[in-house]
Formats: structure tokens, sequence, C-alpha cells
């Protein structure tokens, strides 16, 4: 994928350039108001672009849009509050009026993401954690080739999101999907990460695309070891400019 | 030594036992009631000012086919009414909520319209429409239609963006967006008017007969109040209490139906 965009008169992203390989897991990492957030909806073709170009899985936004070519999922879950796990993780079939066994394809999914027994469960009656593992399933359902995530875990407490973590590496593992991740937790962007983007503020722009040299599969161990903090150390450095007086 | 040792189990409070809870509210009327009827016996106060409940329940079932009859008809009118400007209601709303143009030439007459006492509107719709059952409706319809109009417009726009943005990301047509998203959202909205428009359409259909009528709740009324039949007057507006009730229940009972899913317990 390439952007290179900038958005709107207050020049929400700068210059922005960016490529991601299939099957690899990124993560835009930045404070508040960098532009992480509208790249994302930039390459979902929620907003578009001012000039500059974007291409998803080889084609045009527009067009990866209406051939389910990624999913997305969003920092609250999104349900429909009037359907049933279920019928939440089907929605993306019936609008898209693809009848190929859609409720075996969503009970395996409710099953990927730890579900199975709770497709018959109302969103008011699941947990914030299990609720963004239904918008998770509901995001896979079209079998996209690109995950695109915007801070699916930030409104989640810290043994949750932990745990959520570790779920994604599974689901990841076991789907094979490139992943644009959106977070603005250093810590989280590494463990998770196969590369991490730092962007930085007014207007957005990259500051540093940093490589995490972890070894796979990632253990919740290794956040305590000198290598997983010298990447974040360097994440730091690399916000640190960004942090202002009146930010 | 401990600060805080907590030890124990938390055990939910059990529910008052639901009887008791329905027998509070009843014994509330009863009493009422009974004052009531105390306070005209001792104070002697004439029956043709105020009958006491009675002979008002003595009236009611001496005069109960007559008051069948002219229910009949008020039923006609309300509900006529509920369904006529309730229906018109949603599809403008649907309108408004479709096109800005649409909402910004048509909502000011609506608000004009509205703006308009009913009861100076019905002698002109009698004059227009005749005796018959068609101004009632009218005016029943026109009382239901306002809020409903209102508070359906705020339901359809009551969507999360971010259910707007998954709606894009999905590709969903206009239409599939109205049907999957925004028309279930709605509905809570739309059934809190339906709501207060059952009580509204007796109303209007009673103010309409006031007009010009020889049948109905409304025409009992006021050939009760000329005749001095005080427990007539005061039969027929109970009749017409508990028909708003019926209507209001009607709605309630179609919303638990429907609107499953919200919890009785404040969500989140």
């Amino acid at each position: 994928m390439t952007f290179s965009t900038s958005s709107g008169p207050l020049r929400a992203l700068d210059g922005v350039s960016l490529v991601i390989r299939p099957g690899e897991f990124v993560s835009l990492l930045g404070p508040s108001g960098c532009g992480k957030s509208t790249l994302l909806r930039l390459v979902a073709d929620i907003l578009p672009p001012t000039n500059g170009t974007i291409s998803v899985a080889g084609e045009a936004p527009a067009i990866a849009r209406r051939r389910r070519a990624f999913g997305f999922v969003f920092q609250d879950p999104t349900l429909l509050a009037w359907r049933d796990a279920e019928q939440n993780v089907l929605l993306p079939l019936e609008i898209a009026a693809d009848g190929r066994n859609p409720r075996e394809r969503a009970q395996r999914l409710l099953q990927l993401v730890g579900l199975e027994r709770f497709g018959g469960a109302y969103p008011w009656q699941l947990s914030g954690g299990m609720r963004q593992r239904v918008a998770i399933a509901r995001a896979l359902i079209t079998e996209p080739k690109i995950l695109l995530m915007d801070e699916p875990f930030g409104a989640l407490d810290e043994i949750t999101r932990e745990y959520m973590n570790l779920e994604l590496l599974r689901i990841w593992d076991a789907t094979r999907t490139t992943i644009l991740f959106v977070t603005h937790s250093s810590p989280e962007a590494v463990f998770l990460s196969d590369r991490v983007v730092v962007m930085g503020t007014s207007p957005g722009r990259v500051k540093l695309d940093l490589r995490v040299e972890l070894l796979r599969p990632r253990d919740p161990a290794m956040k305590e070891t000198v290598e997983f903090a010298r990447h974040t150390g360097a994440l730091r450095r690399a916000l640190a400019g960004e942090m202002k007086l009146d930010a | 030594m401990t600060a805080v040792n907590a030890v124990g189990r938390a055990v939910a409070p059990p529910r008052r036992a639901s009887p008791l809870r329905g027998l509070v509210p009843a014994l509330g009327i009863l009493a009422l009631l009974a004052y009531w009827e105390l306070h005209i016996r001792v104070f002697q106060v004439p029956h043709y000012l105020v009958p006491p409940p009675s002979v008002i329940a003595q009236t009611f079932v001496a005069e109960w086919p007559t008051l069948q009859r002219n229910v009949g008809a008020t039923v006609i009118e309300a509900a006529g009414g509920f369904l006529i400007g309730n229906s018109i209601a949603i599809l403008l709303a649907i309108l408004f909520v479709h096109s800005k143009t649409m909402e910004r030439t048509l909502f000011p007459i609506a608000v004009a319209v509205r703006t308009v006492p009913i009861i100076a509107i019905a002698p002109i719709l009698v004059l227009l429409l005749g005796n018959g059952y068609a101004p009632k409706i009218v005016i029943a319809a026109l009382i239901c239609f306002f809020p409903t109009l209102v508070n359906m417009v705020r339901g359809l726009e009551a969507v999360e963006p971010s259910a707007l943005e998954l709606m894009r990301v999905l590709s969903a047509t206009r239409r599939q967006t109205f049907f999957k998203l925004r028309l279930p959202s709605s509905l809570p909205f739309l059934f809190a008017a339906l709501k207060i428009s059952s009580a509204s359409s007796v109303i209007g259909a009673i103010v309409a007969e006031w007009i010009g009528a020889d049948v109905g709740l409304g025409y009992l009324i006021i050939v009760s109040t000329f005749e001095f039949r005080t427990g007539l007057l005061y039969a027929t507006t109970v009749t017409a209490s508990f028909l708003a009730l019926a209507l209001f229940l009607a709605i309630v009972v179609v919303e638990r139906l429907i609107v499953r899913w919200q919890p009785d317990a404040p969500q989140r």
C-alpha cells in the first residue's frame, strides 16, 4: 500500500508515504490529532484524500471497499443493539447479499474469537472485551485481505487489553491477514507489530518507521526484556519531540 | 494488623413481593375514593354539582348502553386519527432525513400547523368536512402528527457516527443503511411519541365532537352538562379516561413485542 496524501484545509496529513506488505502487522503510533485515524479512514475510503494516491490490495480504496478487501474495527464495537452477536457478525454478508452458508461461517468466526457459546447474546449482555471480539468477527466474515483497526482496545481496561492483544495475535496467526493497527500505546504497538510507524502532529507525518526485532510467537514475558525496553525507548524518543506544553 | 479485611459474600437483597407492590397504589386510589364519598355525604354536597363515586358507578351501570354506543364513535375517530396522523408523520420524517431541502421547506409549515390552536381549527374543519367522522379524524390526526414527526426525525438521526462509518465500510446502499440501521435505532423514539399521541388522539376526537356531532363521548359530555345529568357527565369522563389508557397500554404492549433489545436496567 502506498499513501501520500493530504486532507482538508487544516492539513491533517502531509507527505505521508507508507508501504505495507501482505501479511504484515503494522502499527500507527502517535499522539491524539496526529492524523493516524484519518490515515486509516483514507485507506478505508471513509474519507476521500485531497490529493495523493492510496492503493489497497492493488486497487483504489473505493474499489477495494466494494470488493470487501478490508475489514474495519472501530474504537467502540459499534454493534447494532437489536441484533444478537451472531446477527451482528452476519451483517456484512447480508449487505453484500452473500448467501454462501452464512450461519456456518458466522459460527466458525465466533469460535475463532472464543464466543461460540454467545451467538444468541445481545450486545448489552456482553462485556466490553466480548463486544470487541464480536466486532472483530464481523470484520473478518467477508474474509478480507486487510484488517484495519482504529484503537480497538483503547476503551478496555488494562487487564482485558493485555488479554485481547494475545487473542488478536492468535487470530492474526489463524487468518494470515494484513493488519494496520492504530494505537497510542507504545508497549501495545511493540508487542503486536512487525513494524511501528510513529506519526507526528500538525500536519500529520511519519517520524519514525521502526522494525520490531522481537521473535514470534510473542509472549507477555517479553515485555520485561531489555530488547522490549530498547524498542519502546526508541518510540518514546521519537514521540518526545511531539510533546507540547499546550497538548 | 490489617487495615482492611474483606471476607464475605455479596448477595442481592430479595426483591419485594410483587402483590404488595401492586396493592399500594390501589390502596391510594381506594382511600381517595372513600374520602370523596364521605366528604359529599358529610357536607351534603348536591349530587348535580358533584356526584359521589357510588352514584357515578350506578350511572355507569344504568347508562352502559348509551356509553357503549357513544364510545364506539370516539374509538373510530381517535384510532383513525392516530393511524393517519402518525403514518404521515413517519413518512415525512423519512423524507426529511433523506432530503435537507425538503426538511427546510416543509418543517416550517408543520410548525405553523402546530401553532394553530386545535379548538380554533375544529369549527373550520367541521364547516369544511361536515358533521361526520371526517373532521374528527382530521383533528385527532393533527394532534398526533407533530410529536411523532419531531421524535421520529430525532430517532432517525440518532445514529452513532461510527455506525454510519460502518455502513460505509460495508458498502451498504442508502436503502440498506435505512432499513438495517436508521429505522431500528429510531424505534424507541417512535414509541415514546406514539405513547404521547395515543392519549392526545382521544382528546382530539372529543374536542372535535364538542363542535358538532350527534354521537361520541364529546357529544355526550356536552349533552349531559346542559341537561345537568352530572352522574352521566362523570361516567363519560371516566370512560374517556379509560379509553385513552387502553390505547396507551396497547402501544406499550406492541413496544414490548418489537423493541426487545432495550434492557430494563440502563445500558452499560
